[in-house]
């Protein structure tokens, strides 16, 4: 074996690892929102799933085929030395729903990205993590050409509530992207900390 | 390079990447689809090698699969995707891989914080700043 190269290594620092998942419908710049600010050109990694008793597609010519592989782009931040935040575009097709599950879990936050030309591309995000309690940011990405609307029209359409935080924005612009992940995190901040007066009320 | 070995590739070049890979991903687990006894390893638990690792010829049965995760783990430790995406094999494959590695007490796997419990304030924090500063 050859692990003997890199013999009296010191101990790695072991960091602190968070996850924000970016949703979307398809085509709506997930990729190139993560890109924008990651540290490491977006990877992509695949998760073979297994398809037996769901069925969910058609199968006719193919009925040999029994998994089926979805792609997840991903991407690093690393913050500190010890504290590394990771973003998860999210598969595009409603389908795959059941890997979100997966990504949820232990997600820090969301953004949602919208582009106004297709908005109802996004309703299947924002209604996932309102099911699920998970903090969200909607962010618009302005493409050229898309007319741009005014915030209350957008948070209207999408049936918002007050408090998530809506943004109009440029998947391209790591300004832009930090502003939107600043956005999620911040909510999140507000509602841990609202949980917390809840549970010290609830306890006196 | 000789002219005969390059003949036999010319020969052989309708095998292509379109072809799938030649060794199925899963035969590399040797068809185990999970692993015994774990919780299922995050996408972003961090693989970090155990001390045990810089032993060579510790166990002769690891795959080279298993070598290239620890040796890819060595100077930053790596996340499940992380690895997954730079061996390009399926997440699930990467996890059954690395919980032979963490029996053979050769890494360890940190835990993400746990779902279900409130993110801590101060961590958040951190984050908020860490992104400005970006």
């Amino acid at each position: 074996m050859v692990f003997g190269r890199s013999s009296r290594r010191k101990a790695p620092i072991e960091p602190v690892t968070l996850k924000i998942l970016v949703a979307g419908g398809f085509g709506v710049g997930k990729t190139t929102l993560v890109g924008a600010v990651s540290e490491i050109k977006p990877l992509r990694t695949e998760e073979t799933l297994t398809e037996a008793g769901r069925p969910v597609d058609d199968i006719a010519g193919v009925e040999g085929k029994t998994t089926t592989t979805v792609a997840m782009d991903f991407g690093r931040i690393t913050l500190r030395e010890d504290l590394v935040l990771y973003l998860f575009g999210t598969p595009g097709q409603d389908r795959f729903w059941f890997l979100w599950d997966e990504l949820a879990q232990g997600a820090l936050g969301a953004v949602v990205l919208a582009d106004t030309r297709r908005l109802e591309d996004c309703f299947a995000g924002v209604d996932y993590f309102e099911r699920r309690g998970i903090p969200f940011a909607v962010a618009v990405n302005c493409f050229e050409g898309a007319n741009r609307f005014p915030e209350e029209s957008v948070r209207a359409a999408l049936d918002l509530d007050p408090e998530v935080p809506l943004l109009m924005g440029d998947a391209r612009s790591r300004e832009s992207v930090k502003d939107i992940l600043v956005a999620v995190v911040e909510h999140a901040l507000t509602r841990a900390d609202q949980v917390r007066e809840h549970a010290a009320t609830a306890g006196t | 390079m000789s002219e005969s070995l390059r003949h036999g590739r010319r020969s052989h070049h309708w095998i292509d990447a379109d072809a799938g890979p030649v060794v199925r991903p899963y035969a590399m687990t040797r068809g185990r689809t999970s692993h015994a006894g774990r919780h299922r390893l995050d996408l972003i638990a961090l693989v970090v090698p155990e001390a045990a690792a810089d032993d060579p010829g510790r166990d002769q049965t690891l795959s080279p699969e298993h070598v290239e995760i620890v040796e890819r783990c060595g100077s930053t430790p790596q996340s499940i995707a992380e690895l997954a995406a730079g061996l390009d094999l399926p997440v699930g494959v990467v996890r059954v891989l690395v919980g032979d590695l963490v029996d053979d007490a050769l890494v360890h796997v940190t835990r993400p914080v746990p779902p279900a419990e409130l993110p801590d304030v101060s961590i958040l924090r951190e984050v908020i700043n860490g992104l400005r500063a970006l």
